[in-house]
């Protein structure tokens, strides 16, 4: 059966067992001298989680089992054994099969044509074994649940308790998520490191991963170049432009401007944060970059490359304004009133008043704010992706081309090299890397943030 | 005492100044990537047609007239020299480059009205193909001055018509500008926006729920929190990393499927909701979660790449369709969290 009707009919299931629930729990409470120790719509819910919970693991289960059991059946009938033993054509017509057996009517072998109404029948025959099962198991622990339900039955405790830990199971995802991306970027880093010493990756100054010599990959995966272009695009040219406007942009907002000014400015800044990345790269790559080339050829520079660090870095960094503003906006906040009064009756004007007392009390979490956007852009991959040049250099002027981290892991991967090679393996260390500082960077700033806060409450 | 106090005036008004012209600036940037985007992205949603004259009578195509109602029709066509019958008929009627006046895919055009009009083949008829991307361009006011003189001359004849480009909107992705559409990419936002919803929105609310009302403040709920902060902040392409690692080496989910993509942001969504406890949208028909599908910022990424100038403007109109996406989903976010927004 098809698994959505499946899941509808495990879902009425589940309604029905609910209402008949409730209903043996009204009687009960009817008859009965005591008082119901749960109210009855407890009881039905009681009921129901028994019918559904179970069924559906159940039905999740089994159609993750199901391709490989119709596929072992295939395997059994006898037309199967002209299939090769192994390799890439076994994998090409077993897959073939699936896609016909699928509704697919194109293919290049014969043999997944006679295969296919095998993997058919099969499959239909295990997914109606499954949803007799699915049904079956309902009806058990449905049943079950059904004879539990007493007077004095503690219905609300037991449903509390699992309403608590599908919660705490929900949370506990994003510690799974964190946990997943470390051991798995770990693992393939292990593998690419087992290949490539670990001080060649790290301190090596040559980076052209076009050209690798087996003998030793080594010599030509040296990331120092995606450093410094990552570090000079996100966290020097990107904050030039973000920090000053940023800043100004926040304190314009917060501190002069009249409330109906504020309410609309406001919005229309966070719009730049909203912009999808890829306009800004589509932008600076068609817009900016050729303009800030002939800047530069203008201005004596001869071999100015129109995939400047500068057009990258100078787009990246508009894009985070919004974002420095408003954690700046946040900081100067939480800035007790009475310092701002007490310089203001001072004879301080505003902008005295701002520079000198507001900034200072608001310092650390105007740092917290930029390292956290530091740490934004220097993940940031669609503008430079687009923007930046595929070249490594290792320079400090920003008219030449510079590439980042995430620019070559995007080029690494969309290649055609195979998942086994040094080249693909690289992309996973250069996450890695890019994953520990930026975490780095995140947790020092959300403690500094945090701190800074209970300062002042 | 009063030069002193005029200078700290100065000062101010300088300080205030330099807040405004911040705030300026940014609007201003705003604005310009607006306007640069719609200004280049108009053009793509028009397209420009050739009455390309075209005469079956005097010179037949060899093509079984039985085979023209069947499936084998486009095959039968294509094998009987459509392709340069239709060049060979630009060069005729426009001059020496001619067949440059008409898109590459022009005969298809001619192809599909043969189909619809089986008669054609024994007629000498005018049918309106795609111009090409140069024509197109120079029809809306750009490209080289000699095109432009052409366009004059074919409009003066009446063998020019501009229209609105709706295979634009219905089409999915080709090689050739004129004939590339966004709907493959726009059905792919739309499945992979779906599958990243219905995951991360419950297990975000449910994670929200527990953390406000459940969670004792111990070490381990600092972990979750640290954890759902940190992973706000996370780089996208690590995450694209993990659902490389994960979903398709470990699982072995097939490529570029939305299922695939849907999970990957949902993880990557899932703690901006926790945090934000903030919702929208819904909606939306199911189906094919496991086909593969583009998506619509891929399809400017891809395009963005071709030299051609005809995809410069589609691919601004695809960010223009992108973006009127965007601001109606940030409205309907904004609409919502004023309606529902009650201050305690």
């Amino acid at each position: 059966m098809n698994p959505y009707a499946l899941l509808f009919l495990v879902a009425g299931l589940g309604v029905i067992a609910w209402l008949t629930g409730r209903a043996r729990a009204a009687r009960f409470g009817a008859a009965s001298k005591h008082r119901l120790h749960s109210l009855p719509g407890q009881h039905g819910l009681y009921v129901a989680m028994w019918t559904v919970i179970p069924a559906l693991i159940f039905v999740v289960a089994w159609s993750i089992f199901t391709p490989s059991l119709a596929t072992d059946a295939v395997l059994k009938a006898p037309q199967a054994s002209a299939l090769p033993m192994f390799g890439y054509e076994r994998d090409a017509i077993l897959n073939e099969v699936r896609a016909r057996a699928a509704g697919g009517d194109y293919g290049f072998y014969p043999l997944a044509e006679q295969l296919a109404p095998v993997y058919l029948q099969a499959s239909r025959f295990y997914g109606w074994l499954g949803t007799g099962l699915a049904i079956l198991l309902a009806f058990a622990c449905g049943a079950f649940a059904y004879t539990r339900v007493k007077a004095d039955f503690r219905a609300r405790t037991r449903v509390e308790r699992t309403v608590m830990l599908a919660l705490l199971v929900a949370s506990l995802i994003a510690i799974l998520t964190t946990l997943g991306i470390f051991l798995s970027l770990l693992f393939e880093s292990l593998r690419f490191f087992a290949m490539v010493p670990i001080t060649d990756f790290l301190f090596g100054t040559l980076w052209s991963p076009q050209v690798i010599d087996p003998a030793d990959p080594g010599a030509t995966l040296g990331a120092v170049p995606l450093f410094w272009g990552t570090f000079f695009i996100g966290a020097v040219i990107a904050m030039l432009v973000a920090i000053p406007f940023g800043l100004m942009s926040a304190i314009y907002l917060t501190q002069y401007a009249r409330p109906a000014v504020r309410q609309w400015m406001k919005p229309l800044l966070e719009i730049l944060a909203g912009v999808p990345t890829v306009v800004y790269g589509y932008f600076a790559a068609l817009t900016v970059g050729p303009a800030i080339r002939d800047l530069a050829v203008s201005l004596g520079f001869t071999y100015a490359s129109s995939e400047s660090a500068l057009s990258a870095g100078l787009v990246m960094g508009v894009m985070i304004i919004p974002f420095v503003s408003s954690m700046a906006d946040d900081s100067i906040a939480a800035v007790p009133r009475a310092m701002r009064d007490g310089s203001l009756a001072m004879g301080a004007t505003t902008s005295e008043t701002i520079r000198r007392v507001l900034l200072p009390a608001a310092l650390p979490g105007v740092v917290a704010g930029v390292l956290l956007a530091v740490s934004r852009a220097i993940g940031e991959t669609m503008i430079v992706v687009m923007a930046a040049s595929g070249a490594a250099n290792i320079t400090a002027n920003p008219f030449e081309s510079a590439t980042t981290v995430t620019k070559q892991i995007v080029d690494l991967l969309t290649g055609e090299a195979e998942f086994d090679s040094p080249k693909t393996l690289a992309a996973f260390a250069l996450g890695l890397t890019l994953f520990m500082i930026t975490f780095l960077l995140n947790i020092v700033a959300l403690r500094v943030v945090k701190k800074y806060r209970e300062a002042y409450e | 005492m009063q030069k002193r106090i005029r200078k700290r005036y100065r000062a101010e008004r300088r300080f205030r100044a330099i807040g405004m012209g911040a705030v300026i600036v940014s609007a201003a940037f705003l604005f310009f990537l607006l306007a640069t985007m719609i200004g280049n992205g108009a053009a793509g949603f028009m397209r420009t047609e050739v009455a390309l004259p075209i005469d079956f009578k005097s010179a037949p195509l060899e093509v079984d007239r039985a085979q023209l109602g069947t499936r084998g029709a486009d095959l039968a066509l294509a094998g009987a020299g459509l392709e340069n019958r239709v060049k060979t008929a630009a060069t005729a009627a426009f001059g020496e480059k001619g067949d440059e006046l008409i898109a590459e895919n022009a005969w298809t055009a001619v192809r599909d009205a043969i189909k619809e009009d089986p008669n054609l083949l024994s007629q000498s008829a005018h049918i309106w193909v795609p111009a090409s991307s140069e024509l197109d361009a120079a029809a809306d006011g750009g490209g080289e001055p000699e095109l432009r003189a052409r366009v004059q001359q074919l409009r003066d004849r009446g063998a020019l018509q501009s229209g609105f480009n709706a295979g634009f909107l219905s089409r999915a992705d080709s090689t050739d500008p004129t004939a590339v559409g966004i709907w493959g990419a726009l059905k792919g936002s739309i499945l992979t926006m779906l599958v990243t919803l219905l995951i991360a929105f419950p297990i975000g609310v449910l994670s929200a729920v527990y953390l406000e009302e459940y969670a004792p403040k111990n070490r381990w709920t600092d972990l979750i929190e640290v954890s759902i902060n940190n992973l706000a902040a996370v780089p996208s392409i690590i995450f694209g990393l993990l659902g490389l690692a994960v979903f398709l080496g470990t699982l072995g989910l097939p490529r570029s499927a939305p299922l695939v993509g849907g999970l990957t942001l949902a993880l990557m969504i899932m703690p901006v909701i926790v945090i934000a406890g903030r919702n929208a949208i819904k909606a939306v028909p199911p189906g094919g979660v496991f086909d593969p599908a583009t998506v619509l910022p891929v399809q400017i990424f891809l395009w963005s790449d071709e030299v051609s100038r005809g995809f410069i403007e589609k691919t601004s109109a695809a960010i223009i369709v992108l973006l009127a996406f965007l601001l109606a989903m940030n409205a309907l976010a904004i609409y919502l969290r004023n309606k529902f927004e009650t201050r305690w």
